[in-house]
């Protein structure tokens, strides 16, 4: 997994609320067995005006000029800002791989769904948690400057404003460590091998009948 | 003060280790797998010359790609042919077990999990699939994750969570006759949100709880992830037991008396506190019908489509008008004047048997309405469907007008052919009525089977309890 320390990027609003991951990314472009190319598809239903479908080729399909991230203003965005709830849905990873082949790395949010949040700390994604009251004022910011960048830093947990302000978030020091050492989870894991099979020797005597089959 | 939620038991039954800040390693007794998530987990598998920990704790099924009609000539769509086939290909590569595309054994994965007894009370249960939430009602932890996970599982037998906290939602009383499990869910969302299970595990109690049968506790637990929530939870009870017995997958004998035994005790302590404890009256709830794109944006049979102009919060206001343009409907419709064009019986929310007996009780003698274009019961699994052959409800419904076709996710997010039209409006027994869901610009109402065929027969949403059956 890429690594994610600081970054200072430009912000695309996302003015709505209940993003669900069937929006992030379709459902036909699920169908695909690989990681990644799945960029030109994101918010794919909103983004075109034709309908999409795997394999078109995205550069030649009509583009929903009223679409936020179309918008000259907002192209090369790094950072995504949302509202409640962003992700719901679905589980799919699809969704974050979107986001990162996109160019996303950072989303800000005043709540994000669970499995959503998860998988984005997966994939060198970082979803930072602000309180709506600061959410609604970066929304402010964002719109009356064009060319709008914030500062994200994950070892100090803190989100920068071009203006200086200084906005807090909180983490968990696992998912921390792990964005910013970008490592790999299975490996880490890994080092546990002994503690698990002490585990499971003692379920095996304590449930016997979920080894049975 | 010792007293545990039945969260509590599970997670503790199951945790490995702890780091200090709370991150736990979680031991998963059963993971299932579908064509969908897990190919690219497969392949990671493959990339680091890794092998499953333990294969026989993995079931796989294609479900979502597979057509329902003809299976016959395979799959025509090569994309989602090939889906299934690298399915196949992993489940034979990594020796797993997989009821594939033509075994009856095959369905919508959370319904054969419980109908195989590959789900059992106690287990830790993951899928990467956020309706693994349904297995919580035989009173087991079972979650959705995403495909890294899917390989963390799969390498490991374990994955890397925090602790949820613990919700408890109370439906006190008795509900109404043909006030279903569906409707009681649908009320729960339209009361907390669809954020409000957000960082929490849902256990559900209360009479009206206990009274459901083991399908309406799936179909409630189901929806959990739709309340936010990481998983939802029953108590087990002696109708737990009893639907677990037998079962082909469910241990037998000596096995059978300990497990049954060590069952009893999945159940919270009578002292055990819950973060949040929220309080439904099961006879005020009336038959449920969404309006909107989400599935909180959900009233009773007898309301109306909402005004947004009457919301105070400014972006929730927004987020009403956008989903009316998109639903086509305008503010303060009854909803009993809104007419679907089509009907869609299935999904892993309400394709159990009892789902398809209810709704051919409704439509029983009775025929399509004029207005509406198509209607499809999509059994949930091969055994559902051969069940209900030897009911005759296939032809109840073959007789009203429905198609009859084989199991599948289908209509439910139409990843094989089974797709709205852009603006189709469809009542629909699944769980999700996002944008697109299911089809690009289609318009789905999520309601129950019994209120489903009520609007097959009628051609309009009409309280099911006012028809004569
Ligand atoms: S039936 Fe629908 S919700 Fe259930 S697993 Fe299939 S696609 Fe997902």
């Amino acid at each position: 997994m890429q690594a994610f320390r600081k970054l200072n990027g430009l912000v695309a609003p996302f003015d709505r609320s209940n993003v669900d991951t069937d929006a992030i990314i379709p459902k036909q472009f699920l169908k695909s067995i690989k990681r990644t190319g799945f960029g030109p598809n994101l918010f794919d239903e909103w983004r075109y005006l034709d309908h999409g479908e795997i394999g078109m080729d995205c550069s030649q399909r009509p583009l929903n000029p009223d679409f936020v991230l179309n918008q000259p203003r907002y192209q090369g965005a790094q950072i995504l800002l949302a509202r409640d709830n962003f992700g719901c849905g679905s589980s799919r990873e699809h969704a974050p791989w979107a986001m990162l082949d996109f160019g996303f790395r950072v989303v800000i949010a005043p709540s994000f769904a669970d499995i959503f949040a998860n998988n984005c700390c997966k994939n060198g994604i970082l979803p930072v948690v602000l309180s709506s009251t600061e959410v609604a004022r970066l929304f402010a910011e964002v719109d009356a400057a064009p060319g709008y960048c914030l500062d994200v830093d994950l070892e100090k947990q803190q989100v920068k404003t071009p203006g200086g302000e200084v906005f807090s978030f909180a983490i968990d020091d696992f998912r921390k460590k792990c964005l910013l050492q970008g490592l790999d989870e299975i490996s880490l894991t890994m080092q546990h091998v002994a503690d698990i099979k002490t585990f499971e020797a003692r379920r095996m005597l304590d449930e016997p009948w979920l080894f049975s089959g | 003060m010792n007293d545990k939620t039945l969260y509590d038991k599970l997670w503790d039954r199951h945790v490995v280790r702890c780091d200090a800040d709370g991150t736990c390693l979680l031991y998963i007794d059963r993971h299932l797998v579908h064509e969908v998530t897990s190919p690219q987990a497969f392949e990671g598998l493959r990339l680091a010359n890794r092998r499953p920990w333990r294969s026989d704790a993995n079931l796989a099924v294609p479900d979502h790609n597979v057509p329902t009609t003809d299976r016959s000539a395979g799959i025509a769509d090569p994309l989602s042919r090939l889906q299934v086939e690298t399915l196949d290909a992993n489940c034979s590569d990594f020796g797993i077990t997989e009821f594939a595309m033509n075994d009856i054994r095959q369905g919508i994965v959370h319904i054969i999990g419980p109908e195989q007894g590959v789900t059992l009370p106690g287990m830790t249960i993951v899928c990467g699939d956020s309706h693994t939430s349904t297995h919580g009602a035989l009173g087991s932890l079972a979650f959705g994750i995403g495909t890294s996970e899917v390989e963390h599982v799969l390498a490991t037998q374990c994955i890397i969570q925090k602790k949820a906290r613990n919700m408890l939602v109370s439906v006190d009383g008795q509900a109404g006759s043909g006030v279903t499990a569906k409707d009681i869910m649908l009320a729960i969302i339209g009361k907390i949100g669809t954020a409000g299970g957000t960082g929490y595990v849902i256990e559900y109690g209360g009479d009206a709880i206990r009274a459901l049968s083991m399908e309406g506790r799936m179909t409630v637990c189901n929806m959990s992830i739709e309340a936010g929530a990481r998983a939802g939870l029953v108590a087990v009870d002696d109708k737990t037991i009893a639907y677990v017995k037998g079962r082909p997958y469910a241990p037998s004998g000596e096995l059978w008396m300990q497990a049954a035994a060590d069952w009893q005790t999945l159940r919270s302590d009578a002292g055990a506190r819950y973060d949040r404890v929220v309080h439904l009256d099961a006879a005020s709830i009336q038959p449920q019908v969404t309006w909107g794109t989400s599935p909180e944006m959900v009233t009773s049979i007898d309301g109306r489509v909402p005004d947004p102009a009457l919301e105070t919060d400014p972006v929730k206001r927004e987020g009403m008008q956008a989903a009316l343009a998109y639903m086509g409907l305008a503010a303060n419709t009854p909803i009993a004047e809104i007419h679907p064009d089509t009907i869609f019986i299935g999904s892993c929310t309400n394709a159990r048997i009892e789902d398809l007996r209810a709704a051919a009780a409704v439509l029983k003698g009775h025929k399509l309405a004029a207005n509406i274009k198509r209607a499809l019961v999509v059994p949930g699994s091969g055994l559902v469907k051969q069940q209900a052959e030897v009911e005759g409800l296939d032809q109840v419904f073959k007789a009203a007008g429905f198609e009859w076709r084989e199991p599948g996710c289908s209509m439910c997010l139409g990843m094989n052919d089974d797709r709205l039209a852009p603006k189709e409006r469809c009542a629909s027994t699944s769980n999700r009525n996002f944008e697109g869901r299911q089809g690009q610009g289609g318009r789905t109402h999520l309601v129950s089977p019994a209120m489903a065929a009520a609007a097959a027969i009628t051609g309009h949403f009409v309280d099911v309890r006012t028809l004569e059956v």
